[in-house]
């Protein structure tokens, strides 16, 4: 028990930051509509992809000087996650200018 | 930059850092907002932009503004290395993006979701040799983000495979075994190196073999599941990502990383459920079982004769009638029928017909897959119906055309309480005044169930590609 109390005030700001973050994701989305069901979860798979910033900050950080596998591995990480970021954030764009279309 | 501007708890801090911050919290203040937007029809798009900026702007800040415990910037080699990379996998996931076609959508999102997983994997793979391993909090996120992103990431593949018809299903007993002895590895290996006591360099080869262990573990999920569950299947994998994401945000201690990855893990899940409960079963079944076909007999006896209509009868049904409801399912898709089908409903809509599509949140392969195929096809949203909004409506409407749909309306869901998929809420096509379905062959849906509304007295079926079915009902239509 005094285990799990040292735990939590340790990680306290991360745990408030997730508790909150877990009611506001539920929230936002409670009510959304299934014609937005794609366009939401392709778009929410794009923010995912906000691992990028770990993978700038990895490289970032790393020794340039001469080509490591650990180098490789950190670009690999950013080029996928780019993709992610990117792709999505369009493949989103172009489902939601096809809703946009009204009839005549 | 590098003008110190404050002092907390004993440590100076810079312009720098305080704006590195800042941007954070205005891109998790982005991502909130445009996730939020997104959720309703008018202001969509906008929300996507929103939170598309965000990115951009932490990624900005973290380049050049980002500093290491030494308190050094990114090289500037190290600059062009991650400005090369973002630039390749911009222009390819680009490019990706704009050529794609709107069929294969869901393929789409399963490979995206399956590169954002990976990403998550590999870093939190390259940061463990600087984990804290005396710190059992910082070693269980970074071995958290490695074992959620592979799986993630080879999930998705899967998913891929299966929606692009490159994978099958591949289904026998003994894989509930094999996953749950996957799983079993998977906690054992992360317990034992948090437990070993040894240096990060010693447990590599373990570290090594959780990755790949998670990325068997991915397969293996994945393949015993079927079609019909795919919805559920990739928002699931989806909010994985998202939580990757945000085990990989706690190694570098990066709220912007945490709260956008939480934030899409809490989002998925919240689908996942919604898609759960348009089923009516449990995330567990779902993934612990395919449909056992134990209710099919007891509905046996009840059956009478499927009757065929002619094409010439089902569209003077059709154009003669005041409201048409038009059920879509994944045979629409398979079929690519979906233009055809909108001109049908054009046609339909000059001769005074109201037409509407009753979208089951379920149909097709991926949640809201129904809405993106007919709105390629130009069909305006408010033309789709939500299930519970349609159904009040069912026994005013003249004809519902099923278009390669079964399962989702099985009257069995209502009347059999023996029936795999009894409780399952369903479009109430049984109660309209003509039920005209259209499908490939006799054969019984995904479920494995007999559907008593093909035996329905008031149903007439189109047997044959929904395509070509259509087409030729078009030409039908224009000949009265």
């Amino acid at each position: 028990m005094e285990q799990l109390l040292v735990y939590f005030f340790t990680y306290k700001e991360a745990i408030f930051i997730i508790a909150l973050s877990v009611f506001l994701g539920i929230e936002v989305i409670a009510h959304v509509p299934s014609v937005l069901h794609t366009p939401l979860m392709s778009g929410a798979n794009a923010i995912s992809g906000v691992i990028i910033i770990g993978g700038i900050i990895l490289v970032g950080h790393a020794d340039a000087t001469r080509l490591s596998g650990e180098l490789i591995i950190g670009i690999l990480a950013i080029v996928f996650a780019t993709l992610n970021v990117a792709g999505g954030f369009v493949v989103t764009d172009r489902m939601l200018e096809m809703f946009k279309k009204k009839k005549k | 930059m590098n003008q110190v501007i404050g002092n907390l708890n004993g440590i100076d801090f810079t312009l720098g850092e305080t704006l590195l911050e800042l941007s954070y919290l205005l891109a998790a203040l982005l991502f909130v907002y445009g996730l939020k937007l997104l959720s309703h029809p008018e202001t969509a798009r906008k929300g996507n932009f929103y939170a598309a900026g965000g990115m951009v702007l932490a990624m900005v800040t973290t380049l050049f503004l980002h500093k290491n415990t030494d308190g050094q910037t990114i090289p500037v080699t190290n600059v062009w290395i991650i400005l090369a990379a973002l630039g390749v996998g911009t222009v390819v996931g680009w490019i990706m993006a704009l050529r794609i076609k709107m069929t294969a959508m869901p393929q789409m999102v399963s490979f995206y979701n399956a590169t954002g997983g990976i990403a998550s994997a590999l870093v939190s793979l390259l940061e463990f040799p600087n984990a804290d391993m005396g710190n059992t909090g910082s070693v269980l996120v970074t071995l958290l983000g490695l074992i959620i992103g592979s799986v993630a990431f080879s999930g998705s593949m899967i998913a891929y495979g299966k929606l692009d018809g490159k994978v099958g299903d591949i289904f026998s007993g003994f894989m509930k075994y094999l996953n749950m002895f996957l799983l079993l590895v998977v906690t054992a290996l992360t317990i034992f190196i948090i437990v070993s006591g040894q240096t990060p360099d010693q447990l590599s080869w373990a570290v090594y073999l959780l990755f790949v262990v998670s990325l068997v573990y991915g397969v293996m999920f994945v393949m015993p599941i079927g079609g019909a569950d795919m919805p559920v299947v990739i928002s699931l994998l989806n909010s994985f990502t998202g939580i990757a994401a945000a085990m990989a945000g706690f190694i570098y201690n990066n709220q912007a990383m945490i709260l956008g990855g939480i934030l899409v893990g809490a989002a998925g899940t919240i689908l996942t459920i919604l898609m759960c409960n348009a089923m009516n079963r449990s995330l567990l079944n779902v993934i612990v079982g395919a449909f056992g076909g134990g209710g099919s007999t007891a509905t046996a006896g009840e059956q009478g004769e499927m009757k065929e209509i002619s094409l010439s009868d089902a569209a003077i049904l059709l154009s003669y009638s005041k409201s048409v409801v038009v059920v879509p399912g994944y045979g629409l898709a398979v079929a690519q029928a979906q233009h055809v089908c909108r001109e049908i409903d054009v046609l339909l809509d000059g001769k005074g017909v109201n037409v509407r599509y009753a979208i089951h949140p379920v149909a097709g392969r991926m949640p809201g897959h129904m809405n993106v195929l007919l709105a390629e096809a130009d069909v305006p949203y408010n033309q789709l119906v939500e299930m519970e909004s349609i159904n009040p409506d069912m026994p005013n409407t003249d004809v519902v055309l099923v278009i390669g749909a079964n399962d989702v309306v099985n009257p069995a869901a209502i009347t059999d309480p023996g029936s795999p998929i009894a409780g399952m809420p369903i479009i109430r096509a049984h109660e309209a005044k003509n039920i005209i379905v259209m499908k490939r062959g006799r054969g019984k849906g995904y479920a494995g169930i007999e559907n008593n509304l093909f035996f329905d007295p008031k149903t007439r079926l189109l047997f044959g590609n929904a395509k070509d079915t259509l087409q030729k009902l078009v030409s039908e239509i224009k000949s009265l």
